[in-house]
């Protein structure tokens, strides 16, 4: 309190808005092209920001929506502490860029964050929070408890392509999020160990199995993989799935309009059960940072992850270690959807709350926030510090990627079909550890033994969840 | 309450109970009204707690179980879906609940007939004063102290399929034979109670020392004089003279097991070999999928399962008061 809040005269750092004329003067006389598309923005939108109930905002519907100095509340998930400390440098760069606004940051362990997303969203919340693209975003959008930001989003999306735009869309049209990075998902391996056993890049399915097979005659363990958390055996799912079946038949799979007992999963999982021998021993009691050890410490071949393994190498090993990272698309499987060279790419994204109790007093400062999480430079700082996904914004200083960004952003670009990871692109209800999670660990247990059973536990457990 | 016998009648408002005293409307009551008001105030507010934080969640639970809802919002009449979430359940449509309550009848199996006797058995052999007892009680304690949560990240270290301690210790990792403790949906029950064990062991022990030494030690020894051994003195004497403390043991180590949760959640959120009733009611109705109608259905199935043990435990503990 006692500073500027919405509906005040000094909007955002460097700025002055004139009351009631929708006007920007910009003190470091630094207009760029976005600056001006900002200012058009608000003028434009300011009757619909009014009509969407942003807050309290019963000023005139030309005042500015961002307000600096004063607080806000962060609810992050990132506990994991490499993105931990990287987004603490974020919010105090913000902070220091908002006339000091005082940032309060919830760091709540990642998993638990999820679980309790609902109960959470509903209770007292912060104002932003850290969450996902995709149906998960637009199933908390549609309950009411998000709040629509297409004010911010009309001010920051000339720096979002079209794909960008869509997913952070809701079901009523609105925005909801801000996307702040990406990763794909694809075959991990250390460059040195394939160069001391002379392996090449397998680009076909038995390609890929004749390298597994060499890799165990090696002594490595051909494939790490680890599923004591339950998610990670849906990524090898997903791309088996959009590889034989294509991106519609799976995405029509994870929303209902397929059922599991069709014959098209039985593929599926019989494919998948060709490169079950040679997974990590013990792998339904690994996590997903011990199979990375395995690939980090040479042990291990090759790793079917999203790009956040390299957090991992950066975290337990060395820069030495990153450099030697590197990845390959996952091999074609002689299916027609080879073309599409479908995979998960799922995106991160902030959400601003519905419930919460401060947010009527920090809606400006809200979205001053999101505003500067839009910014390339923002998602640059955030990278440099934390390089496991990739910045969204189309004025990120590419010249900062590392080579493995680089080419993980190259890789998601030429995708013609991009999904957001299983447990994103499906109902929670199933993806969870109640359905989905369980239903892989089971099936893994005896890769090789008949699914039909299984298949049909899926969709019995599919029809009986309630209504969305 | 002290008190002198007052030949005036009593106030209505003194605190000279005792008196018959009339009231407006002409009727005697035993009571003052002052003690009414005690009386009231000291059945009211237990009362009052007891219907807030017992009767009320119950209710709800019954009767969000009759539900859809998934926590958003109001329930409107389509939620109602009548007895469907237990048809579900109890068909075995839903493929986890009777694996659920199996794992929980093994739990409670473990710990009545592994656990408990154990603790029970380092409790007597500390009763026999044998030096350092303080010393082995602690060490016996200790693990009772700390929550189950830190007693889960303790042992998922031991556990650990290739840097966990127990697969080192043996070898198994150097020679490729890795046992997957917590993975294998066969044996990871296992694995989970005897870490449950290293707590639950150390907690009987300590209930039971306590009671031992309220044994009077005179029984022992005509029990001595009578020619019993060590043996036959502690099942013929001791053990049904502990009958008040055998009951809570019993009861204690069925809630123990009914309300098993921690240790399986901290290692795999409860899936895959690991389900317990308690995790399934958190994961459907506190998680991120909130079928919260549906977990409630397996949260009044679970109430009505701890019934069983409440029961008996308030019917004994009646009993004893009664005698």
């Amino acid at each position: 309190m006692g500073h500027s809040r919405e509906g005040s005269d000094v909007s955002r750092t460097g700025k002055i808005s004139i009351p009631s004329t929708g006007i920007e003067l910009p003190l470091d006389l630094d207009l760029s092209r976005r600056d001006i598309l900002k200012i058009a923005g608000y003028g434009s939108l300011a009757a619909f920001i009014a009509a969407c109930g942003g807050g309290p905002s019963t000023s005139s519907s030309t005042t500015s929506v961002t307000a600096k100095g004063g607080k806000m509340t962060l609810g992050s998930y990132q506990s994991d502490s490499v993105p931990k400390k990287a987004l603490q440098d974020l919010v105090d760069a913000f902070s220091t860029a908002n006339g000091g606004t005082k940032v309060t940051v919830n760091t709540v362990d990642h998993g638990t964050f999820q679980n309790q997303i609902t109960s959470y969203l509903q209770g007292t919340p912060e104002d932003v929070f850290t969450w996902f693209s995709g149906h998960r975003m637009r199933f908390f959008a549609s309950k009411g408890l998000a709040t629509p930001i297409d004010d911010v989003w009309n001010a920051v999306k000339s720096n979002y392509t079209e794909g960008f735009a869509n997913s952070v869309k809701g079901d009523d049209g609105h925005v909801y999020a801000i996307p702040t990075s990406y990763y794909p998902w694809a075959v991990f391996y250390r460059k040195d160990v394939f160069a001391a056993h002379n392996y090449t890049i397998p680009t076909n399915w038995d390609d890929f199995k004749a390298l597994c097979a060499k890799m165990k005659t090696d002594g490595l363990i051909p494939i790490a993989f680890a599923d004591k958390d339950g998610w990670p055996a849906m990524g090898t799912f997903d791309i088996l799935n959009l590889r034989m079946n294509g991106y519609d038949f799976h995405t029509r799979l994870c929303t209902g309009q397929e059922k599991w007992n069709d014959s098209k999963v039985t593929d599926v999982f019989k494919k998948w059960a060709e490169i079950t021998p040679y997974y990590s021993p013990a792998f339904a009691g690994l996590t997903w940072q011990q199979a990375a050890d395995q690939l980090l410490r040479k042990q291990a071949g090759m790793y079917l992850l999203g790009l956040f393994v390299s957090q991992e190498f950066l975290a337990t090993g060395s820069q030495a270690d990153l450099a030697q990272l590197d990845f390959f698309p996952f091999p074609h499987l002689g299916t027609s959807f080879d073309a599409e060279e479908a995979l998960d790419a799922p995106i991160d994204v902030f959400m601003v709350t519905k419930k919460s109790p401060t947010l009527s007093g920090d809606l400006g400062q809200t979205k001053a926030f999101m505003e500067y999480l839009a910014k390339g430079s923002t998602q640059t700082a955030f990278y440099v510090e934390s390089p496991g996904a990739i910045p969204t914004a189309n004025d990120a200083d590419q010249s900062k990627y590392d080579p493995l960004t680089k080419k993980a952003a190259q890789i998601v670009s030429s995708a013609k079909r991009i999904t957001q990871f299983f447990d994103r692109d499906s109902r929670p209800d199933f993806a969870g550890p109640n359905g989905m999670q369980q239903f892989l660990l089971k099936y893994l247990a005896n890769p090789t033994s008949s699914t039909t059973g299984l298949q049909g536990q899926m969709q019995t457990f599919w029809d009986s969840l309630g209504p969305e | 309450m002290a008190r002198t016998t007052s030949v005036s009648p009593a106030k209505a408002d003194s605190p000279e109970a005792g008196e018959l005293v009339a009231t407006a409307s002409g009727r005697y009551h035993v009571l003052t009204r002052y003690d009414r008001r005690v009386l009231m105030a000291m059945v009211g507010i237990p009362l009052f707690l007891d219907i807030l934080l017992i009767w009320w969640p119950t209710f709800t639970s019954l009767y969000y179980s009759l539900t859809n809802w998934d926590g958003v919002g109001d329930i409107t009449s389509q939620n109602f879906v009548g007895l469907k979430n237990y048809q579900f359940l109890l068909s075995g449509g839903y493929f986890q609940f009777w694996p659920a309550v199996e794992h929980n009848f093994i739990w409670l199996a473990w710990l009545t007939f592994v656990a408990t006797p154990l603790g029970i058995f380092f409790a007597v052999l500390l009763d026999r004063d044998i030096r350092g007892t303080r010393f082995y009680q602690s060490v016996f304690y200790l693990p009772v102290v700390l929550s189950l949560v830190v007693v889960g990240f303790i042992w998922e270290l031991q556990f650990a399929p290739t840097e966990g301690f127990i697969n080192n210790a043996f070898g198994l990792v150097k020679t490729g034979r890795i046992i997957d403790w917590l993975g294998n949906p066969h044996i990871n029950l296992f694995a989970v109670l005897v870490a449950a064990s290293w707590r639950h062991v150390g907690y009987m022990m300590v209930i039971y020392l306590a009671g031992l030494k309220s044994v009077d030690p005179t029984l022992r020894e005509a029990a001595k004089v009578d020619g019993a051994n060590e043996v036959q003195t502690f099942f013929r004497v001791v053990f049904p003279v502990m009958a008040p403390i055998n009951t809570v043991i019993v009861v204690l180590t069925a809630i123990e097991s009914l309300r098993a949760f921690d240790l399986a959640f901290i290692i795999n959120q409860g899936k895959n070999g690991l389900e317990l009733l308690s995790i399934l009611i958190t994961n459907n109705s506190i998680s991120e999928s909130t079928r919260v109608g549906f977990g409630s259905a397996i949260a009044v199935i679970l109430l009505v399962i701890s019934l069983g043990p409440i029961v008996a435990f308030l019917s004994q503990a009646m009993k004893v008061s009664r005698s």
